[in-house]
Order: C-alpha cells, then structure tokens, then sequence
C-alpha cells in the first residue's frame, strides 16, 4: 500500500459568500515531488493555508499520514511534521539571518519554551543551523538583519526557515517566483537539495522548473483539480490544454 | 566567544559600580536614592521583559510590583509576629513568586490578544485591582496602608537591616541577581522566541510555537521580577500604600522603559536611573519638576523613538570607526544653543511660578544664583525671553549641522562596512 503524506477529502472553503475551494480530492504519496498549478486566483494558496491550519476549512477532511489534521492549529500541525513557506515572504524581518534560522530550529530540537537553556550553548542547535545557513548559501550574510537582504535571499532564507526544522512534508508557495533565471536556477537547484527524501509540495507557476522538478503534478483551475498525474499525461491532457497550458503558451 | 568575555566584562562592571558608589555618595540622602535607583531598574526591567522582548504594552504593571509589596508586607509582619521564621533578605523570593502568580492568572485572559486590546485590558485590570485595594482594607489597610518592621526578623548572619546601608546592598544584591536573570532569559529559546513573537506572531506558528504561549509565559516570568521589586520596595519604605499599585506607578515605568529605551536590554536601566533621579532630586529644587519631567519624556519621544539607549548605540558604529571626533563640534554647538534655550525656558517657568505663588511672589527670587525681582524688572522677564527666542532659533539651526555631520559620516562608515 502507497502511504499517502496528505489526503483531502471534498475540502471547500469559502470567504464569505464566494466558494474558493469547490470539494478538493487530492492524495499527495509519501516521499514524491508534487507540483501544484493553476492559474492566477485559482485557490493555490488557499489550499495551502487550509492544509497548514492557517484557515479553517469550510467542510471536508484533512490528513497527514493518516491522521485527522482537520481541525488543529498551524502549530499543532507544524509539531506533527508539517512545514510552508509563503508566497509573500514571511521571515522576522528585524532579526540577523542566523537568528531566523534558530528560532525555526528550536522546536523540532525540543528545546520548546525552555527559558533555563542557554541558546549560545546548544551545540545541536547552533549545528543544525550552521547547516542550514550554508546550505541557503547565505554564510557569509549570516549576520545581516533579515529585513535588509535582496529578494532572492529573503526568498531562500524563506525556504530555510521553513525546513529547518526538520519537517517531513514541505509546502513551497512559488519559490522562485519574481526572480531572475540564474537566480531561480539557484532556488531550483535549493529546492531539490533541501526536500531530499522529504514529501514537497510546491505552488509553481514556471512550467520548466515544474517539470524539471516534480513528480507529479495537480493542476487547479477555479478552486477544483482538474487532472492530476505525471509530468507527461498532464502535458497531453486535453482539458488542461485548454484550461491552462494553452493560454501559458500563447 | 567575543560577546561573552564582553558581557561579562559589563557584568563584572556593574557590580563594580554598585559597591563602590556608596563610598562615593555616602550621605543618607544619596543611599536611599541609591536603594530606589536599584529597586526601579528590576521594575524597569522586567516591564520591558513585556514590552521590549515580547512587544506587549502593558499600562498596569504595577499591579504585580505593588501586590508583591503588599503581600510581603504581610509575610514580614508574620515573621515579626513569630508564625512563621524566615531571614528577612530572603522574602524577595516570596514576592517575587506572588508576582509571578498574578502574572500567571492575569495572563490568561490578557495574552490572547496582543496590541491595543491587551493594552486596554491591562489599564481595566490596574483600576481594578487599585480600587478593591481601597475597598479591602483588612489586606490593603486603606488610605494608610500596610506599615512593618524589616529588622523584626532579628539578625541573620550579621545582616539586621537597621542601617541604610545594609538595605541598600541587600537590593543592590537583588537586582544584580535579578539583572543577570532577566539578561539570561533573552538568551534562552523563550527569549529568542519571544522577539520572534514579537516580530512577527504568525510565522512563529508555523515553527511549532504558540505565541500566547509565548506572551503568557514572558508574563508570569515578568510578573516575578516586578514582584521581587515589589518587596525590595516594602523592605525599604516599610509601608505600602494603595498608590504603589495605581495608575500613576504603572504610568512612572512606562516613562522609565520609554525614556530609557526598550528597543536595548540595558535601555529600562538608564531609564530608571534618570526617572528616579528626576524625581528625587529635581523635586528638592524645584516645583515645577513635574513638568520638566514631561518635557523630558515629549523630547525624547520626538527626537529619539529609541530612547537614551538607542541615542547611545546609534553611536557605536561610529565610535569604532574611530570617527566620533568628526561629530563632536556639532555637538558642541547643539550643546550651547540647546543650554541657552533651556536656560531660557527653565527661567521663565520659574519666574512664572514663582509671581504666581501668593506667598513669596513679591520678593526677589534667586535664579540660578543670580537674585532678580520678577514681579517689578521688566528687564529680567525681557533678557530670559531674549534667551529663550535666540537659543531656541540657533538650536533648530544647529540640529541641522548634526544632520550634516552625520550625512557626511555615511560614506566613510560604509567603506568600513560598519553601516
Ligand atoms: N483571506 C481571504 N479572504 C477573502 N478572499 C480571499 C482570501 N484569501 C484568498 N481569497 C480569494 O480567494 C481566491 C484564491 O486566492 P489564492 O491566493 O488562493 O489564489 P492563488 O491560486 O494562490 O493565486 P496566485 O497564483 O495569484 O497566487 C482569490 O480570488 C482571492 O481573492
Ligand atoms: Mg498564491
């Protein structure tokens, strides 16, 4: 049996009167690269909020590995091996790029709301966050605040933050969204790097960084999936054709 | 490894400072100013452990600092009524745990909602709490408070507290422990996560972390240090009264944290230090401190968001640079016109206020060593004026020379990388 990370069942959402997110099915495997695409508006990002407990859905089901996550708080969620990133980037603006990676680091490490540890002396942290600074290649900007970093760098301390703290499953709003080609061969290349052996999911509009990256692919039109499957059958799949990648081509 | 020998260089220096200044300032008015100094930088400190660290507006933290006076005033007057045996220098701890307690339940419901609401609530809690200490007076004892006895404890390895001076290094030995304290909770996971909450509340959700959790916890730590104040206060008054839980305390360490700087760890300090200072001092000098007081408060606010701390570390990059030199003549003029116009302004309030007063307003009055008649030379009210109008003029002039000295200080600190 193929363990499924996150299941939804007939999730909606809806904002006031409008239906955003019209009964979603949606089985993301354990371990694959899942590429999220749709159209601007589509309901990308709410699906995202709904999955990571940010809002409440409106009816239907969530699990993550096989455990009801429906109703739990973003916390909650991220403590049962859960981690996003958003699409606006959302990092602690007025700390150093260190100190945002630590913060991100400190729970999976157990050490909670300690307030008998002294943080400058916890090797593993101090390691893993070490670690995680190099592997954003942002090491020798560790010192910098946050707030005063390029785009492309807050992009990638984004991404650190999110799977710094070791998260199994890894949601990425459109990671490479707004950058330059080198710079997004750079957030690919990171990507790739950073979800080894982990369950991503990815909100992506670039069709060549999708189908470089992902394993399979959903594609959400007006808040409902209307195919998923491999890179290839969702190339020939008519209906999306017409839906999305025909108007992507023009 | 750099920051370390650094810090504890500053905390070596601070207990330095604490057993030398009695040697230096020994009469009995400079102690007790000297006891109070240290008992309101704990205060201080552990508002902005709420305000600076974890970005919580408090306006009723005197309600912690003022329940922990009045419960350890009971707790003393326990132990000179022999019901219970305690040392004395040791019932800090037990104010600061009734702290600790109120900020735990009070918490509870403040902590949910950060911003103006928790602001809100915290002034409705602090009037609450003010006005059933009015209505209680079996615990609060009314409009004359709670008196007590601290040497009733007897002697404890030689501390009896009957002299000034050994009350002053008892608090001074509590707020050099309480300093490092709160100092070391910035530096634990709390700490850090309590500026990440602070900074930015939703994110830290999505790393595992509760913020009212956060806020709650950095609560009931802050509610310690503001008890623990609280019974340095009663060792020393030996009373309390309902004021020291009011509105108008909760509003003293408000001004302190502001004029200090709550963007610093050490910022409350200097806040403290000159608040209490002010208050002390100021008012032996003049009646009208109260309102110099403000002006302080009002300039600072305006000229320097960061406070007295952030003034002074704006100054850092610069003092390494080796380039201060290059900002000191503008100081200097900033320095003398910024005299003048005080000067100016002092003089009038003064002679204001001292025409006004019906008993003495006939008379010469000594300003600033100089006797003049206000009520009969218009001469004086015309050279003050003069005084005034001419340094507050040169003084707007001058702030836009400081303005120029630091543009010109830009290239230069940025070739060094220190901006
Ligand atoms: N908090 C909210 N309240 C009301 N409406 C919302 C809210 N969040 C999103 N929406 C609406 O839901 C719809 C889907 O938005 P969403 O951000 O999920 O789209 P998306 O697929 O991520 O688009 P994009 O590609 O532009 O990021 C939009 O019409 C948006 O206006
Ligand atoms: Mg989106």
């Amino acid at each position: 049996m193929i363990t499924s990370a996150i299941k939804l069942s007939r999730v909606t959402k809806n904002f006031g009167q409008t239906e955003i997110i019209k009964g979603i099915d949606l089985e993301i495997r354990d371990g694959e690269r899942h590429a999220i695409i749709g159209p601007n508006g589509a309901g990308k990002s709410t699906l995202f909020n709904l999955i990571s407990g940010r809002f409440p859905v409106t009816s239907g089901s969530i699990e993550l590995s096989g455990e009801d996550i429906t109703e739990m708080d973003p916390q909650s969620i991220n403590r049962k091996g859960l981690s996003r990133s958003f699409q606006i980037t959302n990092i602690f603006p007025k700390m150093s790029v260190y100190e945002n990676v630590r913060c991100a680091v400190l729970w999976g490490l157990g050490y909670k709301y300690s307030f008998w540890h002294r943080v400058d002396g916890l090797t593993d942290a101090s390691e893993r966050t070490e670690e995680i600074v190099e592997l954003i290649g942002l090491k020798d900007l560790r010192a910098r605040i946050a707030g005063v970093l390029t785009y492309a760098e807050q992009r990638a301390l984004e991404i650190g933050v999110t799977i710094a703290g070791g998260a199994r499953v890894i949601l990425l709003d459109e990671p490479t969204a707004g950058m330059s080609l080198t710079e997004r061969n750079d957030a690919v290349d990171l990507v790739r790097k950073v979800t080894e052996g982990k369950t991503l999911v990815m909100v992506e509009h670039d069709m060549s960084v999708v189908f470089g990256l992902a394993d399979r692919i959903s594609v959400l039109v007006y808040g409902q999936v209307i195919a998923t499957g491999k890179p290839s059958e969702i190339q020939e799949n008519s209906a999306v054709q017409e839906a999305y990648l025909g108007t992507e081509q023009k | 490894m750099m920051n370390f020998a650094k810090n504890n260089f500053i905390w070596i220096i601070l207990v330095a400072v604490f057993l030398v200044l009695p040697h230096v300032f020994s009469q009995s008015f400079a102690l007790s100013l000297m006891t109070q100094m240290a008992i309101a930088m704990i205060f201080a400190l552990s508002y902005n452990m709420l305000l600076g660290q974890v970005g919580l507006l408090s306006f009723g933290h005197a309600v912690y600092y003022g329940l922990g006076a009045f419960f350890t005033a009971h707790l003393i007057n326990w132990i000179a009524s022999g019901v219970i045996w305690m040392p004395i220098s040791l019932v800090p701890i037990f104010g600061g745990l009734c702290g600790m307690f109120f900020g735990f339940i009070i918490g509870v419901i403040t902590t949910r909602r950060p911003g103006t609401p928790f602001a809100m609530i915290s002034l409705g809690i602090a009037e609450m709490v003010a006005a059933s200490a009015l209505m209680f007076t079996a615990f609060f004892g009314g409009e004359a408070g709670i008196d007590t006895n601290r040497t009733a404890g007897g002697p404890l390895m030689g501390v009896s507290l009957s002299s000034q001076i050994q009350v002053y290094y008892l608090v001074v030995s509590w707020c050099i422990f309480s300093i490092i304290g709160m100092y070391a909770i910035t530096r634990t996971p709390l700490g850090r996560m309590a500026n990440a909450v602070r900074d930015n509340p939703e994110r830290a959700k999505f790393l595992g972390y509760n913020p009212t959790r956060v806020r709650w916890m950095s609560m009931t730590l802050a509610g310690f240090f503001a008890g623990l104040a609280g019974s340095l206060y009663i060792i020393n008054y030996e009373i309390v009264t309902f004021e020291t839980l009011g509105i108008l305390e909760s509003g003293r360490v408000v001004l302190m944290a502001f004029i200090g700087g709550i963007g610093h760890f050490w910022g409350p300090i200097i806040g403290a230090i000159l608040v209490t200072f002010l208050q002390s001092a100021l008012s032996n000098y003049t009646e009208a401190w109260l309102l110099y007081f403000g002006l302080l408060f009002l300039v600072i606010i305006m000229f320097s968001p960061g406070g007295i701390a952030g003034l002074i570390a704006k100054h850092e990059p610069v003092m390494r640079a080796n380039l201060l030199g290059r900002l000191v003549p503008s100081y200097a003029v900033v320095a003398a016109t910024g005299a003048a116009m005080l000067l100016g302004f002092v003089s009038i309030i003064e002679m204001i206020y001292h025409v006004e007063s019906a008993i003495s307003g006939r008379e010469p009055m000594n300003l600033f060593g100089v006797i003049i008649d206000p009520s009969s030379s218009v001469n004086s009210w015309l050279v003050v004026l003069f005084l005034f109008v001419v340094g507050t003029t040169f003084f707007i002039k001058s702030t836009r020379i400081v303005g120029k000295a630091w543009e010109d200080l830009g290239p230069d600190l940025q070739s060094k990388g220190l901006l």
